[in-house]
This record gives structure tokens, C-alpha cells and sequence, in this order.
């Protein structure tokens, strides 16, 4: 019987586009009250009939995501130019309070493509210099627009425009956050519709939950995706022989390889940073312990060596050391080890366990499952030995994967009796979910910068 | 399963088979293949005529009654503990005693556990209570090459819900045979 459910795994050509439009939507909880006010502005169309794309409609949202900006509603904008050049009275403006407006013209181009122009504007800079500012540049007094804080154009066909919305997102968020931007990323997680013959879903979707993708159905479960660092493939953990296997597959070529099936666990894949080596959670010699895998050779080291439970492997950012969690110590807790000296020392020590622990892209700290009084959350921890802060209110956090700049955190919790993905600022400050229309969604992980 | 099937069918048999070597009715023949276990019936004349049951041996009593706990294949496990609960003790003697018996049977041993917790974790706990279960068996005499374990984690619930009562049944390992 097991045989044949296998032989009934449907194995899908990757980007084969998944039903009608998108199983997550984002909705947004909490948060805000810090947020940074922005006139996003929208964009003038110069052709003829319907403007073909609302670019400002996904960059608005884009930043209202990010948990630190928040776009005025578009009833509340005094006027809509479609560059600085039309801004008359730059005052009006910053009584908005606006730290930034951001313009944009789209105009049609043969062969179905269009010229994208925009400018971010800083008002107050405007107010004062009236839109020219002379500067003193090699003793020459001359006229500069530093007020104009970037202006940037190109040129995009259609199935184009939702990305170049996001690449715009980015300019104006690194522009004004000093931090590059991640709307231009992708997040893969499991999706499990229990009706269906092969109830688990390998997803792939922009990080907003748009284009998503199914990368492999199964009859059996499906776990722990993580992207490689050039974000072209996912490992994770199939069950589809009966078993826990880990397979690597590259999404665009839909290419598939098994990477380990070692008696009993065969968990937990991390890829290192250089992309060379897969840290993983195998059982095969008695207890779960961490091991490293050179991907090329397939040559395994022993990374850790306990009777009781070692895993959740991840790397560091410089890929000298992992931090995993163990229950050596009675509790599970995170605990950090040095992969040349095999050094463990332990990182956590508040509630009753941590678990699932994810050094920060800047390497300077962890965000962890915290299990308090019974209820697991969503908290981080700066290294060596900062206090631990609790970021999340839901219920029965799991899998956080951080964004690649750091800002935000998705995880798996779970909602009316269903499990679905939240975001969490790294502040705690902004809270959303994106709920699945159906089924359940959880194991979410973050992509690299696309 | 099929031994469990021959040895019930031969409990209900043997005392219908006396009773109906007792009687005289002509449709006595179809008697045997009844499925009743009564062990009175009424005769033309309104004669009852009795039978006694057959006298098994105590192996033959545990053999029906392990015959019987092996129709049950899942036992339960408390919050984060691998521990096997005293009252599955004889759940699993039944079926490591059918394993010592068939030692050309092999079993598979999955183990689940509840939602709390994060997955990686689960999948060691499941381990853990799959490899529990398996340890017992082996004690029991069962050999390890009978015995293969799977842990599946938090990942196939019986129940769905996020509830105390959802919760008790997924923690649980499952013999597959």
C-alpha cells in the first residue's frame, strides 16, 4: 500500500502556477504606531486609456509591511504629480508630515513595453530651497536638486511590473532606512490541504504571498525547506519512500536530487553560508546529532555527539559555527558550537525551553522558539548574553526564518484551531498574519536577496 | 491477524460443535456453522440440554485474550515523555509475544507527537517514543530485526485542533505490520 501511495506522488514541474491567484493574503494585526508617515503618490500614466499597472498600490503596501513606514491613504494627498517638476508649493507637502513623497510617470514604449520614471522627494529639503539649492562643487557655485533624494528609470514589460514595484520598494526603503530592502525575496513553506489525495505541498511565492508555486505534492509529509544561499535551490524532508530522505531541488530547472537517506532521522537541512556544506539532524547511530555533509563529496562529519536530543542546526554567518538546539542539559535550550574546535556553549537560559534557534543575518544575535508558562513564542536574543525579548502574542509559534536584511521575522503559528504564517518586525513592534484561504501552512523559510 | 481470526473462530466452534453432537434435531448440521456461542437451546420436546464450556488451558486464555489486545495497534504517551503508560503494558506484550511467535513477521513503529513544540523537535521526540516502544519489544524477546522505527513528528495528526483532547491523541506510536 505504502508502495503504491509513493508510485501516486506527483512530482510538479516547478512554476506550474498553483489554482486561481494566491493562498496567502496578508493582513495586518498590530503595530504602526512607530511607523514613519510617506506619501506614496500614484503614478502618472502618459498613454492612452487605462493605465496598465498601480505600481504605487504594491509599493504602498510593500512599506506599510515593513512595519516602518506608513503611506498616506491616497484621498489625504493634496495633489498627484508625476514628477518634481510639477510640485508647486513643496510646503503643502510637508504640513503632511511626510518625511518623503515619492513620484512616478509610466509611459508606453513600442513592442508592449514601458518607460518607468519616479523620484523620491524629501519635502521639507524642497520647502527650503524651493526646488533649487545652489552648491559651491570646484569653486563653481551650481544649481543641484538635493532635495530629490533619489530618481531613478527603466524599462519594463508587463509581466515585469509587480517586480519592478518591489525593486522601487527597495530603493525607497534602503534610501530612507540607511538598510537594503527584502521585497524582492521569496519565502518557501509547506502547504497541507487534508482533502486532497496528496494533501503536502512544497511552495514557493514572493514573500508577500503573490505567484506562488507548487514545487512538489506528496501523499506523505513534507519538512524543513531552506533555501541555498544563491536562492536557486530548496532542501528539505520527504517522506514520499515511507522514510524522512533529504532532497535538494532546484526550483527554476525543477532538477531533483536525494541528498541523504541514512537509517532514522534525516532532518533539519541548513545550508551553509559559501553553499558547499549542509548541516542536518541523523539519527543513525542512536540519538539525533548534528552533522555537516559536504554537498560535492558527500563526505559527513560528526558535528555533535550526545545520548540525548541534538538539532535544529543554523549557521552563523560566517559558517565557523552552528548553533543547535540540545536537551543535554535536561530542557531543551540553544546552544552554540564551534565546528573547529567542537566547542558547545550554552546561549539561552530563560523559560522553560528554547528551541529552533536562528542566528540574525548580521550575526550578532538569535531569535528563537521561547517556551513560557506553557505557551511557545517568538522571542530573540542578542549575543553573547542579551536578555531575552518575547516578540510575539500567538499561539503556538514555530519556524521562525528571518528576512535577509534582518527587519522582519515569518513564522508558523496558529490560528482558529489552523496553522498559518505571521510576520514580526525584529522589534515586535509590527505584526501581521497571512492567513491560507484553506488548509493549513506552516514551515515557512525566507530567501536569500533574489 | 489471520491466527487471530482462526483462534476466535475456534472459540465460538468447539461449543457448538458439542452441542450439536448432544442434539437430534434434523437440521442439526447447520448448527456448526452457526455463529452463536449459547450454550443452552430448547429442544421439540422441551428439554434443555446444557453444555459445559471446554476447559482451556491459561496459555490458550492469554492466547484469546492477546488475540484480542492486537486488534489495538496505537498506544498514547503523556506531554513530552517517552515513557510507555503501564496500562499499554499488556498491549504490548501481546503483540511482542505474536512477533516471538512469527519471527518472520516484522513490524513498523511510528511515532507521533502533538503540535507543541517545534517540528525538528518532534521528530526526535517521535523517535524517541517509536525507539521506546521498540526497546520494550526487544526486552520482551522480540528481535531487532522484526522491529524498524519511523518518527513522523508533529506532521500526521489523527485528530485536528489545537486542544487537550487533540492533543492526547496524537501522541501516540502506531505498530504497522
Amino acid at each position: 500500500m505504502k508502495r503504491l501511495l509513493a508510485g501516486l506522488l506527483v512530482w510538479m514541474a516547478a512554476f506550474t502556477a498553483f489554482g486561481q491567484g494566491s493562498t496567502l493574503e496578508i493582513v495586518i494585526t498590530e503595530g504602526q504606531d512607530r511607523a514613519r508617515p510617506l506619501a506614496i503618490v500614484p503614478f502618472q500614466w502618459l498613454g492612452e486609456g487605462e493605465r496598465p499597472y498601480d505600481f504605487a498600490e504594491v509599493i504602498a503596501a510593500d512599506l506599510t509591511r515593513s512595519g516602518q513606514f506608513s503611506p498616506l491613504a491616497r484621498n489625504q494627498l493634496p495633489a498627484t504629480p508625476g514628477k518634481d517638476t510639477e510640485i508647486a508649493d513643496y510646503s503643502r507637502w510637508a504640513r503632511l508630515g511626510v518625511e518623503a513623497v515619492l513620484v512616478g510617470e509610466v509611459s508606453p514604449l513600442s513592442g508592449n513595453r514601458f518607460q518607468v520614471t519616479y523620484e523620491l522627494i524629501d519635502p521639507l529639503r524642497g520647502q527650503i530651497t524651493g526646488g533649487t539649492a545652489q552648491a559651491m562643487v570646484d569653486g563653481e557655485l551650481i544649481n543641484s536638486n538635493d532635495h530629490i533624494i533619489e530618481g531613478r528609470s527603466s524599462v519594463v514589460s508587463p509581466n515585469q511590473f509587480r517586480q519592478y514595484a518591489h525593486r522601487i520598494s527597495d530603493v525607497v526603503y534602503e534610501a530612507l532606512t540607511g538598510e537594503r530592502g527584502a521585497f524582492l525575496t521569496r519565502i518557501a513553506y509547506v502547504y497541507i490541504d487534508w482533502d486532497a489525495e496528496n494533501p503536502y505541498h512544497l511552495m514557493v511565492s514572493d514573500y508577500d504571498g503573490y505567484n506562488e508555486r507548487v514545487l512538489l505534492r506528496s501523499p506523505e509529509p513534507l519538512m524543513s525547506p531552506t533555501w541555498s544561499p544563491d536562492g536557486n535551490k530548496v532542501a528539505y524532508v520527504s517522506f514520499e519512500n515511507g522514510r524522512p530522505e533529504i532532497f535538494i531541488q532546484d526550483i527554476y530547472t525543477t532538477q531533483r536530487e536525494k541528498l541523504t537517506s541514512f537509517p532514522g532521522i534525516n532532518g533539519s537541512p541548513a545550508w551553509s553560508p559559501d553553499g558547499t556544506k549542509m548541516a542536518m539532524v541523523l539519527s543513525k547511530d542512536g540519538a539525533p546529532d548534528i552533522y555537516v555533509m559536504d554537498i560535492a563529496s558527500r563526505r559527513l562529519t560528526k558535528v555533535t555527539d550526545h545520548w540525548r536530543i541534538d538539532t535544529e542546526p543554523s549557521w552563523t554567518p560566517d559558517g565557523k559555527s552552528l548553533v543547535f538546539t540540545s536537551e543535554r542539559g535536561g530542557r531543551a535550550q540553544v546552544y552554540r558550537v564551534d565546528l573547529d574546535t567542537k566547542r558547545v556553549n550554552r546561549i539561552t537560559f530563560e523559560g522553560e525551553s528554547n528551541l529552533g534557534g536562528n542566528v540574525t543575518p548580521d550575526g550578532n544575535g538569535i531569535v528563537v522558539v521561547h517556551r513560557a508558562g506553557g505557551l511557545f513564542h517568538i522571542a530573540r536574543q542578542d549575543f553573547p548574553r542579551g536578555n531575552l525579548q518575547v516578540l510575539t502574542q500567538t499561539s503556538l509559534d514555530e519556524s521562525p526564518s528571518i528576512a535577509p536584511n534582518g527587519s522582519m521575522i515569518i513564522y508558523s503559528t496558529t490560528y482558529r484551531d489552523r496553522q498559518v504564517l505571521a510576520l514580526v518586525s525584529m522589534d515586535g513592534r509590527f505584526r501581521a498574519r497571512l492567513p491560507a484561504r484553506e488548509g493549513e501552512v506552516k514551515a515557512p523559510a525566507w530567501s536569500p536577496f533574489l | 491477524m489471520q491466527l487471530n481470526k482462526v483462534v476466535k473462530a475456534l472459540a465460538f466452534a468447539i461449543p457448538v460443535l458439542a452441542l450439536a453432537a448432544c442434539s437430534s434435531t434434523p437440521d442439526a448440521d447447520s448448527d456448526t456453522t452457526g455463529t452463536t456461542d449459547t450454550q443452552t437451546s430448547q429442544d421439540r420436546r422441551g428439554v434443555e440440554v446444557g453444555g459445559a464450556d471446554r476447559m482451556r488451558s491459561p496459555e490458550e486464555q492469554r492466547q484469546q485474550r492477546y488475540a484480542e489486545l492486537r486488534q489495538e495497534t496505537t498506544i498514547y504517551f503523556d506531554f513530552d515523555d517517552s515513557g510507555i503508560r503501564s496500562e499499554f503494558a499488556e498491549l504490548l506484550s501481546a503483540h511482542a509475544d505474536y512477533l516471538v511467535r512469527n519471527p518472520s513477521v516484522s513490524v513498523v513503529i511510528e511515532g507521533h507527537t502533538d503540535e507543541r513544540g517545534t517540528p525538528e523537535y518532534n521528530i526526535a521526540l517521535g523517535e524517541r517514543r517509536a525507539k521506546a516502544v521498540g526497546d520494550y519489544m526487544r526486552n520482551l524477546g522480540v528481535q531487532s530485526s522484526q522491529i524498524t522505527t519511523v518518527s513522523y513528528g508533529e506532521e500526521k495528526p489523527v485528530a485536528r485542533g489545537s486542544n487537550e483532547r487533540a492533543w492526547s491523541q496524537n501522541r501516540r506510536a502506531v505498530l504497522v505490520y
